[in-house]
């Protein structure tokens, strides 16, 4: 079967389809529906951070709501500094709050980042189902302790009162914190879109197809595994840090590991491995949230059927079933 | 005589109670192919898998070029230079065969953490790819996906990655399995002169090609060295007749 559309040329099109939609929505004066394509938009990039480890990489974590969560959490507690003036910490250095979103971003990613290689160092040495499980425990232990550490709301959540700043923008529009977040996804694809045909993501495709081989030629499967990992979870903590921003609001639910399988589900609708396919599979998600959500609660009945079709019918998720088989030098 | 690049002594490796190593004494010599020959489950490949560090010794000793390397893992023994070609094809199949030489050549280079230059674009990267395709005679089928290539192409794209890797030893285990009469002759020529670059321990049940190309032959049964010479010499070795190549060879 010739394949409808290449998959370069389907990715352009999904790319202008999302900022087009929400750009529509502004004019007709539907700020919900921006806000919602945000919402998608921080979701995808999640996806994308996932999508590296488990698409490139073939590392399942069922894990990464914690990078997730330690993303946003990071923006809560250095932003609830800032709203109540008092330093993060003043021995041995001063550790002031922010609302600089730039800054925010730095600390979501360095911080998830450090979590991932701590986590990833431990569990890599594990592969298959036991690195789901560990990858799984990992990231319920953190949800555990944001529950049950009452300094920054506990089970409540923490509060972020007013969304915070990004030079030359006003952040509380909703277009423009759109548009941010739109940036920011595109910036992280191109990103992918180099690194995947780069000597690096050369040599994580070659890990997931063969390690014993990679290994045979005198590199070191875990390494790559590892880096591959700490990229990912940097990537999921950064959307994380704008999820926190999204909702003004941060809690141990964005640690849970429904977050883990809602993330997953978002690759596996798009495409596992495909540039655009969590993309594609976080929009999925919000629509049927959206439109399913309005008339019943049971929603995810809906996307529980999507999945089920995409896993019998078409394993490429929508990427494969538009853009057929991935192409590879 | 010339130093041995590559010497096993007393090396030894049991699963249980069963020895699939024992106590084995071997030497690969600058420019000499050596094949090690034995019926099914001598331990021949186990043998291998010792070398590459693909498995622990339980005892004995592994010198490359002087140099003790039994402790070593099998990663920092590649990067040393010894590379192993598979018994049964062990390739990256989503790649073209391009694009699998293009990552030996890589690994070469030990180069991992690229992440902007496409690997694509990289002039020494293809080049050597094409350089190692066009030795096996694969060039024409550089941009074919690997699980789209035959079998026979499977076995020369492996020798292929093996160049790429330009080693000081090669270890190949059983290169011409399933290769046919007309591949396996235009690989024995190959390997012939392959020795001169770099000496080869080799695995073969193609009699003939060992026979052929072996500037020495070690008989390994159940685990142990039982004969070693020239093809001559084995050929006519009582114990080998009886043990390997049955009474009424030769």
């Amino acid at each position: 079967m010739r394949d409808l559309i290449t998959e370069h040329r389907l990715n352009i099109l999904l790319a202008l389809i999302l900022l087009g939609g929400p750009l529509i929505a502004h004019f007709a004066d539907e700020p919900f529906l921006v806000t919602l394509a945000t919402r998608a938009t921080i979701l995808a990039l999640a996806g994308v951070g996932l999508n590296i480890a488990l698409g490139l990489g073939g590392l399942v974590s069922f894990g990464h709501a914690a990078f997730f969560g330690l993303g946003g959490y990071a923006v809560g507690i250095l932003a609830s500094h800032h709203q109540n003036y008092e330093p993060l910490m003043t021995a041995p250095f001063l550790i002031n709050g922010s609302n600089q979103m730039l800054v925010l971003w730095l600390v979501a990613i360095v911080v998830s980042g450090l979590a991932a290689l701590f986590i990833g160092a431990l569990s890599l040495r594990t592969s298959g189902v036991y690195f789901i499980m560990i990858t799984l425990a990992f990231a319920q232990m953190i949800y555990y302790f944001a529950i049950s550490w009452p300094a920054y709301g506990g089970e409540d959540g923490l509060s972020i009162y007013v969304r915070n700043t990004f030079p030359g923008i006003n952040t509380l529009r909703p277009l423009d914190f759109f548009l941010l977040s739109y940036a920011v996804l595109m910036l992280v694809l191109i990103a992918q879109w180099r690194l995947t045909g780069a000597r690096f993501g050369i040599a994580l495709q070659a890990v997931r197809q063969n390690e014993g081989r990679v290994a045979a030629l005198g590199l070191s499967p875990y390494r790559i595994k590892l880096a591959a990992f700490v990229i990912s979870g940097m990537i999921t903590g950064l959307a994380g840090a704008l999820y926190a921003d999204l909702n003004r609001f941060v809690s141990p639910t964005m640690m849970s590991w429904h977050l883990s399988g809602e993330i997953m589900v978002f690759i596996i609708l798009g495409g596992v491995a495909r540039l655009f396919g969590p993309v594609v599979g976080a929009c999925l998600f919000v629509l049927f949230e959206h439109v399913f959500g309005s008339f019943t609660t049971h929603w995810q009945f809906f996307l529980g059927a999507a999945l089920l079709a995409v896993v019998l019918f078409a394993k490429g998720g929508f990427i494969g079933l538009v853009a057929g088989r991935a192409r590879h030098d | 005589m010339t130093e041995p690049v590559l010497k096993l002594s007393g090396l030894s490796k049991a699963f249980g109670a069963l020895k699939v190593t024992d106590a084995v004494d071997l030497d690969l010599r600058p420019g000499e192919i050596h094949a090690l020959i034995g019926p099914n489950g001598a331990g021949k490949s186990s043998l291998i898998k010792l070398v590459a560090g693909e498995l622990a010794a339980d005892a004995g000793a592994i010198h490359f070029d002087g140099r003790e390397i039994s402790d070593l893992d099998q990663i920092s023994r590649a990067r040393f230079g010894l590379t192993r070609t598979f018994q049964v094809s062990s390739l990256i199949p989503e790649f073209s065969a391009r694009g699998n030489v293009m990552f030996a050549a890589q690994a070469r280079r030990r180069s991992v953490f690229g992440f902007l230059r496409q690997v694509i674009s990289d002039k020494d990267l293809v080049g050597d790819a094409m350089h190692a395709l066009d030795r096996v005679g694969l060039a024409d089928r550089a941009a074919v996906r690997v699980s789209e290539l035959s079998h026979g192409e499977k076995r020369l794209l492996e020798i292929a990655m093996a160049l790429a890797m330009q080693p000081r030893i090669f270890l190949m285990d059983e290169p011409m399995a399933g290769l046919g009469q007309e591949g396996s002759a235009r690989l024995i020529g190959f390997l012939d002169k392959l020795r001169s670059e770099a000496p080869i321990l080799l695995i073969e049940h193609d009699m003939e090609a060992v026979f052929q190309l072996a500037d020495r032959i070690s008989v390994l049964v159940s685990g142990r060295i039982i004969a070693r010479g020239t093809a001559d010499e084995i050929r006519n070795h009582p114990e080998v007749r009886t043990a390997y190549l049955g009474e009424d060879a030769a």
